[in-house]
């Protein structure tokens, strides 16, 4: 045997792995030949290999198992990588695919084990706050992981500790993040770590409070959380005291003979607890004003107005970026348009109940301006609670849908104006579907305009006679 | 906000996590993934990350508390019903808000999980703990995840609002029948619990259609296991439902544990903790590997599931005419009925059979499971035709492990 011997650095060294190989197949060395050793500087021992040589290409599988692998603890890895590699390279470029081959199989419990331990340095590593002299907080870590991962495990950190600054210590090196950059820093100790922390406590309390003492059972705990960890974890000094005390806590429970409540029969507290519902209209409206937008942009809330038992109900689709300044519906354009509508058609205004199906401007800052967007399905659904409960308070004669989102929220599902256009039933609620008043504003043309106004107070001068109708059959 | 911790908060810790620990959805998985960013706190991974164990052998996952265990409800198998004696605190809004930031910035937990006594009114209640949400993602950029247990009481539209800031969303079931709700529950309506179940599987399912942001990691529930006489056929037979009808992600099996203060309505002994394992692995099997509730029945006797073996080992024995299977030739669905062969081990079986004719140290490679699977496999070195006829079979597979077996370990 002739013999190369490979030196590698301390931890995991993939770049000095990866040149190695490119030198090793250069030549064509059979794993065998090869002798790998880990410490200070990567070389080439006893070997004319190439100094250069280019790179060799191999499968995305073979370097995504390169990647791991180097990070774990086996003095053995680079052997077991080459010889895969190798056995790739001559005659069997599908190896990786047959995870019931040994060495395959090796190596993927290989990068099973480090998957497993990034995973643990995730979920196992504790910060400690501390402050500087200046005030400014650094949360510090001690963690001692089992292979050499801190950088596959860093990036996890940063994204989650992104806006704070904080250090991870490890025998092996440590990284430091100031909100910016991550900074390599030296091997430390654990006595560089901080003592404590003042939320430990509260933590351990937490965990002691979580363990419910009649389903003891240290084993699956031991398989998941292996004790080589608990030392860094400020929870795990509670364990011992834990396991030892349940089994009489459990007994004390079981001893207990179910006592009698020392509180009187709270009946009234729970009959009143159910009676929850608005009763009136300015109920409902305090409601719908202390609530969330749930649509985007909105402000404030932009409330029906107009008299209880109303002849007339308008429902248009949503409060636009007038309404929304004012706070009342209907005062834009469209607003006077209708108001000039129904003066034609001889509906008394006074007895108009005036509202929309969405009650907040649901818009996007463009500049400076606020450009209406139409409210989504769902969001026309979530509104419809509120909006109905309006209509069972105002009792109107008549409802009537202005345009395709009214008609939607008063209907329970998307229909078309075109074909609706008049009378309809809303569940028990008799009503008129007609359009929206910013529509007749849209059109191009004023012959259309007019002939579409016509149309339009034709639509009101029905709803009045309707109204007349019911008021009639009604008397 | 401050950097310690005072002695009566450090106290109602106590009491609020004690009051939550019954609740067994503790899952932190199936968060859109998302960061931060620069000014932000948190991430979430999509896969979730339990960050201690307990002696119990469960996880911490989340900040699992309740807002208060004053409760007007009286459910006989809650510690923190009216009636009971038990010790009551209240958080405020910050105060959870705190130790939800605090515990997050040392790396404890992957976020919160917030449940609550009923106090004053569902939706004064619903109210709060929307607040907490509200108040941790928008004043403070939260972005790890985020599970309220709902009150399926509250008005739909405080739901709603709460849907906006939650990772997920869940009502529990409690009992698994009307029956039982009626006597160990009887403030709870199961009709009010279905109803917004079902509104809240049409929310997520719209808010999905619209990209628009509500419970992404969808809703779950939890059933109390043990309380009443329900049998597991029947329990296995109301999620199968549930799954079907509500599109729920989890079902959580609780089995009844014993509580300070009990109630005299309640058994006095608790089921045995294997019941609860037992229907997690027949959940998994309805789920995952195809089979009907009354497949997984006829495993067990009258209704209930064999407590000594797994539901997938109990359906084999009592169906021994359909094996052996062979890893070589046999299909997926068939390889996925053999005991101790998961998805997994399945997937890679028939990845490796394409390279080679498996023999049985090559099974063993591929999954962990072979001492259960061995008498129910044909591989090229192994034919066990009279193994799946002795009666005593069952021992044979669950018995301690044989030496020769060790070749595989």
């Amino acid at each position: 045997m002739t013999g190369h011997r490979v030196q590698l650095d301390e931890g995991a060294d993939p770049s000095g792995f990866r040149l190695a190989v490119r030198r090793l197949l250069a030549a064509a060395v059979p794993p065998d030949e090869v002798a790998w050793t880990i410490g200070r500087g990567s070389d080439l021992f006893g070997s004319d290999l190439p100094e250069e040589a280019p790179p060799v290409p191999l499968p995305r599988a073979l370097h995504q198992l390169v990647e791991p692998v180097v990070c774990h603890s086996d003095p053995e890895r680079y052997a077991l990588l080459y010889t895969l590699t190798w056995r790739v390279r001559h005659g069997e470029p599908a190896l990786l695919q047959d995870p019931s081959d040994p060495l395959v199989h090796r190596l993927e419990r290989m990068r099973k084990a480090i998957r497993r331990d990034v995973h643990k340095m995730h979920a196992f590593l504790r910060f400690r706050r501390t402050e500087d002299p200046n005030g400014a907080e650094r949360f510090v870590a001690w963690f001692e992981p089992e292979h050499h991962i801190l950088d596959a495990a860093a990036p996890f950190f940063v994204d989650r500790f992104r806006s704070m600054a904080w250090s991870i210590l490890t025998p092996s090196g440590s990284r430091h993040w100031d909100g910016r950059s991550l900074l390599r820093g030296p091997p430390a100790t654990r006595a560089d770590a901080p003592e404590g922390d003042a939320f430990e406590a509260g933590w351990r309390g937490y965990y002691e409070s979580v363990f419910n003492p009649a389903r003891v059972n240290p084993g699956v705990m031991r398989g998941e959380m292996p004790k080589k960890y608990w030392r860094n974890m400020p929870e795990a000094q509670a364990i011992p005291h834990l396991i030892r005390s349940a089994p009489a806590r459990v007994r004390d429970m079981l001893e207990q003979e179910a006592a009698m409540p020392a509180k009187r029969n709270p009946d009234k507290a729970v009959a009143s607890m159910f009676d929850q519902e608005p009763r009136t209209l300015e109920e409902l409206n305090r409601i719908i004003a202390a609530s969330e937008p749930l649509v985007p942009g909105a402000t404030r809330a932009v409330l029906g107005e107009g008299p209880i038992g109303a002849a007339i109900a308008l429902v248009g689709e949503q409060p636009g970026d007038q309404e929304d300044l004012q706070g009342h519906p209907f005062v834009g354009p469209a607003g006077q348009l209708l108001d000039q509508v129904m003066t034609e058609a001889a509906v008394d205004r006074g007895r108009v109940y005036i509202t929309n199906a969405v009650k907040h401007f649901k818009f996007e800052q463009r500049g400076k301006r606020r450009i209406h967007q139409k409210p989504t399905a769902g969001e026309v659904k979530h509104y419809r609670w509120w909006l109905m409960r309006e209509l069972d308070f105002v009792r109107p004669e008549l409802t009537v849908a202005l345009g395709v989102t009214a008609l939607l929220a008063l209907a329970g599902k998307a229909l078309p104006i075109g074909k609706n256009r008049g009378e309809m039933m809303f569940e028990d609620r008799p009503g008129f579907v007609t359009v929206h008043p910013s529509y007749l504003l849209r059109l191009p043309d004023e012959a259309a305009k007019r002939q579409a106004y016509d149309a339009y107070l034709a639509d009101f001068r029905r709803m009045r006679r309707m109204v007349e109708r019911i008021e009639a059959a009604s008397a | 906000m401050g950097a310690t911790l005072d002695e009566k908060l450090k106290a109602k810790l106590r009491i609020l996590a004690d009051a939550a620990k019954y609740d067994a959805s503790c899952a932190s998985s199936g968060a859109p993934k998302r960061s931060g960013g620069m000014t932000g706190l948190g991430s979430t991974t999509g896969a979730g990350i339990c960050h201690a164990y307990t002696p119990d052998g469960r996880c911490v996952s989340l900040l699992k508390i309740l807002l208060t265990n004053y409760c007007l409800f009286d459910c006989a198998y809650c510690v923190n019903r009216r009636s009971s004696n038990v010790r009551r605190a209240r958080f405020t809004v910050d105060e959870v808000v705190k130790l939800t930031i605090e515990f997050y910035k040392r790396n404890y937990i992957e976020g919160l999980f917030l449940s609550s006594g009923i106090i004053r009114s569902p939706d004064h209640t619903m109210e709060e703990m929307m607040r907490v949400a509200k108040a941790l993602r928008r004043d403070h950029g939260f972005a790890g995840y985020i599970h309220l247990k709902t009150i399926p009481e509250a008005s739909p539209w405080l739901i709603e609002q709460a849907g906006l800031w939650a990772d997920r969303l869940s009502i529990n079931l409690e009992l698994p029948s009307q029956r039982s709700l009626k006597r160990l529950a009887p403030e709870k309506d199961g009709t009010t619990i279905r109803t917004a179940m079902g509104q809240m599987r049409e929310r997520i399912a719209e808010a999905r259609e619209e990209k628009r942001r509500f419970s992404p990691a969808g809703q779950s529930t939890q059933v109390i296991v043990g309380a009443d006489d329900t049998t597991d056929e029947a329990v296995l037979q109301s999620s199968a439902g549930l799954y079907e009808r509500y599109d729920l992600k989890r079902v959580y099996y609780s089995a009844f544990s014993p509580i300070p203060e009990p109630s005299r309505v309640l058994p006095v002994k608790p089921p045995p903790m294997q019941r609860e394992s037992r229907l997690y692995q027949a959940d998994w099997l309805l789920r995952h590997y195809g089979f009907t509730v009354a497949e997984i029945a006829a495993g067990g006797e009258g209704g209930m599931l064999d407590l000594g073996i797994d539901p997938k080992l109990a359906w084999a024995l009592k169906n021994r005419d359909r094996f052996p299977v062979d890893v070589n030739t046999g299909e997926r669905e068939l390889l996925l009925r053999v005991p101790g062969l998961g998805a997994r081990a399945v997937d890679r079986i028939i990845q490796a059979r394409r390279h080679r004719r498996l023999r049985l140290e090559d099974v063993a490679r591929l999954s962990s499971g072979l001492r259960r699977a061995r008498p129910f496999l044909i591989a090229a070195d192994h034919r066990p035709v009279r193994l799946t006829d002795r009666l005593d079979l069952r021992r044979l597979v669950t018995s301690p492990v044989p030496q020769q077996m060790s070749l595989f370990a």
